[in-house]
């Protein structure tokens, strides 16, 4: 378990068989994003599209997993169907806490399988269990059926995909335990081309912790840090959609299309409405006491007189923003509806919000017809979404095919760039500015947490592009290393370089401990050198016109300081980017071995 | 009257599922990581959207888990609940579905895990699931108990 290597599984879908295979690189890659990047480079195909059957799908946690509260992310990186590039996405649930207990590290899958398959596993046992009746099956039947099938609930993870996954759309999600999504880059799109509907893992084993009282005496000093202060109220109360009324306050939150920043009937899906309304529950990912899962409900009348059925639904400002401010939806109930619908998908809620506002604002100016959409797509016409979500699932013509290839892909077709509003992949939450447009549309992951750039427009009045980029680019060498661990990122300002090390050196990665900042520079790097390998050029990135018609608190947007910030960040990154010389690379590795 | 504790589960409805009582019980009781070598074990019920169980030892009296123990490794607790002696365990696995409740957890040797009712496990809950309660030892089991302990 706590061991100076890494134990991984391969499993080759082909032939239904596995192998632990033991690899070096803890002091050095140390787990998560910086382990993904070792696996790819070692198993990946630079030249090779994202489908072909070779290209592997991994999983991997880090160093703390399972040791310490809220290092219960699972990192999952593969060659993306959205831009068939390196990319990464994070997930939580059980899965973390179920491959640490499956004692791996990593989880790499090739091959394809014959037939519609489920694979099992755990410290004990690998099987492809042939699931081709579950073709078509949306996520929610599917993970009922998966969970008879599959002993140990409670204390396993299941990955499974819908609809959209099987159907290879390029922003089709990976769904874990219900509520939780390796959300963005079309994960589940490698899962649909490699005949993979679902992924259980059981997290079975057992292990010896460090002797010593330091280890248990530092994991109740976390933990009360995490429970006792209020440095994680904001997860647990209201959660992240207290950023809706926050966001829409300062007009920056993304509303029909991005055509408004700010509009008074937000009141209907702020934080406060949807936990006052239609609040559940909370529940929590394994091995975090926070509990910042929000489950809310939808209520359907499916027959007269009285007839009613309910779902639960869980929200956060994304898929809030994505389905709700984004198409005009104001009604809390009716976001929850329309997100139901994408989860039955197994789309990624962010994209596919935004590919529907594009989509409305196409139909509005007769860039595309009804002929196209099938349904009247209006902002605020949530029963009208709720259809369009699942025609964009199903793929049920050649335009709902092609918007489930990228809202940019859509838009060169038909036309309307100017106003797609996509930043590398279809744009998180945030109208906040400059710094958040370059930091999405330039990023590693073209995630809005690849770096806290809406977090830097809020507290900075000044345009400083050294300034600003700097921070971009040392922002993201601390999120890289938290992800390496693996870390919630909700957890970031809890676990700082102090604590971080005094983990590590609980456990024994003594080395690693000393070298956090060696290794989270040269983990961001081997991910930008991968990420250009195969075929990111950030020089060519461009944003589109909507982008810059915007008005927040700041005023318009400045498109000067716009142009001149990616500019910037595209040089740093084609120089982080840069090929080691071989010396360098092995001098950086005998340092961080060096006491090993 | 003598009273003892027992751990008890009461507000379960509470549960988030982050499995901070069945880690803290691995952790500092078993000196392990695992979700399963533990005292208190947490189960979705059908799925994460119909909420959580646990899996707590419910402190019997007489306990089937200690009669079914051919050795004495589990012996009679007073106010419910058995003591626990590893070193008299032959790892015969017996106890395991003596339990009515599936509380005793058997690991790959067959090494039984079994709530001990230590109370270590509470303060870990963030959403107060879980008490320590005091019950009555009666005076007659209380002779008891130590008859079969010894």
């Amino acid at each position: 378990m706590i061991r100076d290597h890494f134990r991984i599984l391969t499993v080759d879908l082909a032939t239904g068989k596995g192998r632990i295979v033991t690899i070096d690189g803890r002091d050095t890659e140390a787990g998560g994003s910086g382990l993904a990047a070792l696996l790819f480079n070692k198993y990946g195909h630079a030249d090779k599209p994202w489908d072909d059957p070779e290209q592997p799908l991994i999983f991997t946690v880090g160093p703390l997993t399972g040791y310490f509260p809220l290092m219960s992310k699972t990192v999952c990186g593969f060659k993306s169907p959205y831009h068939d590039q390196y990319g990464e996405s994070h997930a939580g649930g059980r899965s973390a806490l179920s491959l640490r207990f499956a004692d791996l590290d990593g989880l790499v899958v090739t091959g394809k399988a014959e037939r519609l398959s489920c694979l099992s596993i755990g410290s004990r046992h690998l099987e492809l269990m042939d699931v081709h009746y579950m073709r078509g099956i949306d996520l929610q039947r599917s993970g009922k059926m998966l969970r008879k099938m599959i002993g140990g609930a409670g204390h396993r993870s299941i990955f499974r995909i819908g609809p959209a996954g099987e159907n290879l759309s390029a922003y089709a999600c990976i769904t874990v335990d219900t509520y939780r999504h390796f959300g963005r880059l079309g994960g589940g799109a490698v899962m649909g081309s490699k005949n993979l509907k679902a992924i259980a893992i059981q997290g079975d084993g057992v292990f010896d912790l460090p002797e010593g009282k330091e280890y248990a005496e530092l994991f109740e000093e976390v933990h009360k840090q995490l429970t006792t202060t209020d440095m994680m109220d904001k997860y647990h109360n209201l959660g992240t959609p207290v950023n809706v009324a926050v966001l829409n306050g300062i007009k920056a939150l993304p509303i029909k299309n991005l055509q408004q920043t700010t509009d008074p009937n937000i009141t209907g899906i702020t934080g406060e409405t949807f936990a006052d309304d239609t609040l559940l529950r909370n529940t929590a990912c394994a091995g975090c006491p926070v509990g910042c899962i929000h489950i809310g409900f939808v209520r359907e009348k499916f027959m007269e007189p009285n007839h009613y059925l309910y779902r639960q639904v869980s929200y956060d400002h994304e898929p809030i923003f994505a389905t709700g401010s984004m198409l005009g939806v104001t009604n809390a109930f009716s976001v929850l509806s329309i997100i139901d619908m994408v989860e039955k998908m197994g789309l990624d809620v962010m994209s596919a919000g935004v590919a529907l506002a594009w989509a409305t604002e196409a139909l509005d100016k007769g860039i595309i017809s009804k002929k196209e959409t099938l349904v009247p797509l209006k902002f605020d016409d949530a029963e009208g979404y709720k259809e369009a979500m699942q025609h964009l699932g199903l793929g049920s013509n050649d335009f709902y095919r092609l918007l489930a290839q990228g809202t940019m892909k859509a838009a060169e077709q038909y036309g309307g760039e100017d106003f797609a509003c996509v930043l590398g992949q279809e744009m998180g939450g945030y109208a906040t500015g400059e710094v958040f447009f370059t930091s999405q549309a330039l990023g590693f992951r073209h995630s809005h947490l690849d770096t806290g750039g809406y977090s830097f427009d809020q507290k900075h009045e000044e345009k400083n592009v050294e300034e600003a980029v700097k921070f971009l680019v040392d922002d993201e060498q601390g999120r890289v290393f938290l992800t390496s661990m693996v870390a919630c990122l909700f957890a970031r300002a809890v676990y700082n370089d102090e604590l971080l090390a005094d983990c590590l050196n609980s456990l024994g990665y003594t080395t690693l401990a000393d070298n956090m900042d060696q290794v989270a520079q040269h983990i961001q790097k081997l991910r930008w050198r991968l990420r250009l390998a195969t075929g990111f050029d950030p020089a060519a990135v461009k944003i589109p016109k909507r982008f810059t018609e915007i008005t927040t608190w700041k005023g318009t947007i400045d498109k000067k300081y716009l142009n001149n910030l990616i500019k910037e960040y595209a040089k740093r990154i084609l120089e982080l980017g840069k090929e080691e010389k071989k010396e360098e690379t092995k001098k950086a590795k005998k340092k961080a071995n060096k006491g090993k | 009257m003598k009273t003892m504790k027992i751990l008890t589960t009461p507000r379960m409805e509470r549960c988030i599922g982050c499995h901070a009582c069945s880690l803290a019980c691995a952790r500092l009781v078993n000196k392990r990581l695992s979700w399963d070598t533990a005292g208190i074990r947490i189960i979705s019920s059908g799925g994460l959207s119909t909420g959580f169980e646990s899996k707590p030892c419910l402190a019997c009296n007489p306990a089937p888990c200690a009669l079914a123990c051919p050795t004495g490794a589990f012996s009679q607790r007073k106010g419910g609940g058995v003591i626990v002696k590893r070193k008299l365990c032959i790892r015969c696995g017996d106890c395991a579905p003596a339990c009515p409740v599936d509380a005793i957890y058997l690991d790959a040797t067959t090494e039984p895990f079994v709530c001990i009712h230590c109370g270590q496990c509470v303060p870990f809950c963030p959403h107060d699931c879980l008490e320590m309660t005091e019950v009555e030892v009666e005076p007659a089991a209380e002779k008891e108990a130590e008859e079969v302990a010894s």
